[in-house]
């Protein structure tokens, strides 16, 4: 088992996968952990095995470079692994996994978090009926198993990701049953102007856009879904019109559906900057609570490094540059001399972050979107604790998201508190009249993802355990 | 601590405010592992200890209180001979504490390993639902109009004519005297009044899983010391026993530390060997404060009249109810129903 290494990245998406290869150009050793077991992150994720041939598409194209690349490397690839916990010792960070239901470690002198955004769904009621899933989890399933997602599908969110759901679902052989995006036309308008030097997905997005007119699919316009029926699973959506602010309005239409695919824009996943130490701060433009950065990843933390959406969204394409920039800060951290132009690598990682912000814009919530989880909705899935609990916890006195976990286990449950915790916090501004930004989130605390007592707790010999000196009587 | 002695100021008629850097009852009562155990308490402490049970239970369901009796085990004979000499000078203290066999530890807990070598149980043994602790208080205070700030952190305190001036970024509180309950921020705080204690903190580990079928009824507890498990009505299990994290109170809320997370684990699965496939839902820390004697602070700040500090209890998650009211009386300058502890008093030369 390798322990002692100089560069360690978690996260094998566009932004760690550029770092890994990067800094491996520089005589270092880098070992590159992540869930899946290839690399290549959610946009790049890898057909499932079992599966010999498929159509080329533009994210199994550059994941099969990428892939390529890696393996042909001196990148250590650590995949199909889970990082609990980092540690920080005094001149380096020291890694916690699971790998096949063993804990292992190893010791980094520098270290790159690259472990991207996770999907913040708005809760709305019906959102926890069987056949609701998020927008990037439906690109997970087409990605990795090629199978359209039920009979008839609704989809409905922000942003590119809602066009690119429907078209993989018709390209796969599903149905859509409708559209229905927050944005307006307008909304896409103003996003023109940094589409245009990306003219090729440009291009790709107004593809998806025509093919579902020409299929007679109906795409709502600023509308929301503001409701999922359904007994034991989806039967149909209630959806309204909206305002500018995306509060609904107006009278209630209906879709009949056996799934639908929604999503309120991505957030960092930022537990693991955490626990390394290193500062959050808001950004709305950047998906709500972010890391702390300077120039080229570098944060508050010597030695460790930041970049991809983890850092703020801002898209697979900055991820890929961004990444750059990082494994090359760690290699210079490591007193390396760089060689890269890191001029040239910077102004591509503006141009293609402005493409990637203009992106994410269409996605900010606006202070509508938070009308749509109704008192008796469940916010808290793993806890079942609906929004009306969470707003006596509120009224009571409880003034943190700490506060409110403690209170009515809110954030408690097997996902820590993924899911949750952004509508929590703007339950609490909204209740305290503050601003988000000074609702900040709960402190992180390890396993990063559930871990069984025998990987933790490994091989044991009763005779072996450390006793301490007893307690004083 | 702070907020009983705040209630029982009020109930005494005086005016208290309640300040806290962060929000009521998440320092270390709010983040412990709830165990409510007469036989993990000091023998000395146990008159202490057997009426703060009285006032968790009557605290009752508002703090998920729960009296399910506790066992303790011991799985070589020198931990047997250890159970057996502890327990039974615990027992003369007063805490019910009796040796059960084999066989009945078996029918009441079939599921703990069988490699049992003696067990002790207590009737009275329980535990409640640190979480609830903040929320608790919280409704207490404000119940019996106890003013409260959270989210106070403060920067100064001054003497003025007829009490002190306590300041944070944008506020003033003016008061006549002064508690000190701060856990282990103790230290810092009589720092600012030019009083050095030696307090020192712990720092605990304790673990959750995730929801389980039912595996155990009774709070769990090792001959060491060094575990405590006990199983909650929705399922989760909680596993504590004083295993030692990182960190210090000034740099935050501590780190967990791995190897002792293995340990604890480690010996819980020992205990309990159905969790073994049980998934740790988190792992978190707090502070437990101490001095080199292991006695409570309660009683004046050495050199000041009307400055008193309250602290370091040893077993501070049970006796904090009752020991904060007794300091209620003592600042109310009433009687106090059992002595207090001088926080002037010599200490031995710190060992840990």
């Amino acid at each position: 088992m390798i322990t002692d290494i100089d560069i360690a990245i978690i996260g094998a998406g566009p932004a760690g996968c550029n770092a890994a290869l990067i800094a491996a150009e520089y005589n270092l050793s880098v070992v590159m952990l992540d869930e899946q077991a290839s690399p290549g992150g959610q946009v790049w994720r890898e057909k499932s095995r079992a599966i010999l041939n498929a159509p080329r598409t533009p994210e199994s194209v550059a994941g099969g470079l990428i892939r390529n690349a890696i393996s042909q490397s001196n990148v250590s690839h650590l995949g199909g692994v889970r990082v609990w916990h980092i540690e920080r010792s005094e001149d380096a960070f020291v890694i916690h996994y699971e790998n096949a239901g063993v804990s292992c470690f190893l010791n980094c002198r520098s270290l790159v978090i690259a472990t991207g955004a996770r999907e913040y769904v708005q809760p709305i009621p019906g959102w926890t009926l069987p056949g609701v899933l998020g927008m990037a989890a439906a690109t997970s399933i087409f990605k990795q198993d090629l199978i359209p997602i039920g009979s008839k599908m609704v989809v409905s969110g922000t942003g590119p990701l809602v066009f690119f759901v429907a078209a993989e679902q018709q390209r796969l052989g599903g149905k859509i049953s409708a559209v229905v995006t927050s944005n307006t036309f307008l909304d896409w308008m103003k996003a023109l102007p940094a589409m245009l030097f990306r003219p090729r997905l440009l291009f790709r997005g107004l593809r998806w856009i025509i093919a579902l007119y020409v299929n007679r699919i109906p795409v709502y316009w600023g509308h929301t879904v503001t409701r999922v029926e359904g007994k034991s699973s989806v039967s149909r959506v209630e959806f309204k019109k909206i305002r500018k602010d995306w509060t609904p309005q107006g009278e209630p239409k209906f879709i009949d559906c056996d799934c639908v695919s929604m999503g309120s824009g991505l957030i960092p996943a930022f537990e693991p900057f955490q626990l390394v130490g290193i500062s959050l701060e808001h950004n709305s433009d950047l998906g709500g609570w972010v890391p702390k950065q300077e120039l080229d990843g570098r944060t508050n933390v010597d030695g460790c490094f930041i970049c991809g959406d983890g850092a703020g969204i801002r898209g697979s394409l900055a991820a890929e540059t961004h990444g750059k920039l990082a494994g090359l800060s760690a290699v210079a951290f490591l007193g390396a001399k760089i060689s890269h132009p890191i001029e040239k690598l910077r102004r591509e990682h503006a141009k293609a972050t402005s493409f990637g912000e203009a992106m994410s814009k269409l996605s900010i919530p606006r202070p509508g979107l938070t009308k749509l989880t109704t008192a008796q909705t469940v916010v808290c899935r793993c806890e079942g604790v609906t929004r009306a609990e969470i707003e006596e916890e509120i009224s009571l006195g409880a003034q943190s998201t700490i506060s409110v976990k403690s209170g009515v286990r809110a954030g408690m449950g097997l996902c820590g508190g993924k899911f949750c915790q952004t509508a929590i916090t703007d339950l609490i501004a909204k209740a305290k009249s503050c601003p988000v930004n000074e609702i900040v989130p709960p402190t992180a605390r390890p396993p990063l993802r559930p871990v069984s007592v025998n990987t933790l707790a490994g091989d044991f010999n009763y005779s072996d355990l450390p006793i301490s000196k007893p307690a004083p009587l | 601590m702070g907020c009983a002695s705040a209630l029982q100021m009020a109930e005494g008629g005086m005016k208290p405010i309640v300040l806290d850097q962060g929000d009521i009852g998440q320092g270390a009562s709010g983040v412990n592992a709830g165990t409510l155990s007469l036989q993990i308490k000091r023998v000395k402490l146990m008159p202490y200890a057997i009426r703060g049970h009285q006032e968790w239970e009557s605290m009752g369901d508002d703090v998920g209180f729960k009296k399910t009796g506790g066992y303790t085990l011991a799985f070589t004979d020198h931990e047997a001979e250890l159970l057996h000499e502890r327990m039974s000078l615990k027992a003369e203290a007063g805490a019910p504490i009796e040796f059960v066999s084999n066989s009945v530890l078996r029918e009441a807990e079939p599921n703990l390993a069988d490699r049992v070598v003696a067990a002790s149980y207590c009737a009275e043994d329980g535990y409640a639902n640190s979480s609830l602790t903040g929320q608790f208080y919280r409704a207490r205070l404000k119940q019996q109009g106890v003013q409260y700030r959270e989210n106070f952190k403060l920067l100064s305190v001054e003497a003025c004519n007829d009490g002190y001036v306590i300041r944070s970024a944008n506020t003033a509180v003016k008061a006549k005297k002064l508690l000190f309950s701060a856990g282990a921020w103790l230290k810092s705080l009589s720092a600012l009044m030019g009083v050095e204690l030696p307090v020192r903190a712990r720092i605990n580990t304790v673990s959750i899983t995730e929801r389980l079928p039912m595996l155990t009824r009774s709070v769990i507890g090792h001959a060491t010391g060094l575990l405590t498990l006990k199983q909650k009505a929705n399922g989760t299990l909680l596993i504590g026993g004083g295993w030692q994290g990182h960190g210090t109170p000034e740099q935050g809320r501590g780190q967990i530390d791995t190897d002792s997370l293995r340990s604890n684990l480690a010996l819980a699965r020992h205990v309990l060997p159905a969790i073994k496939d049980a998934r740790i839902l988190r792992s978190w820390t707090g502070f437990e404060a101490n001095v080199p004697d292991f006695y409570p602070l309660a009683g004046k700040l050495p050199g000041y009249e009307d400055v008193f500090v309250l602290g370091c209890v040893r077993g501070g998650y049970t006796i904090g109810p009752y020991i904060g009211k007794l300091m209620g009386d003592y600042i109310l300058e009433r009687t106090t129903e059992l002595p207090l502890f001088d926080p002037g008093r010599d200490f031995p030369e710190a060992v840990t």
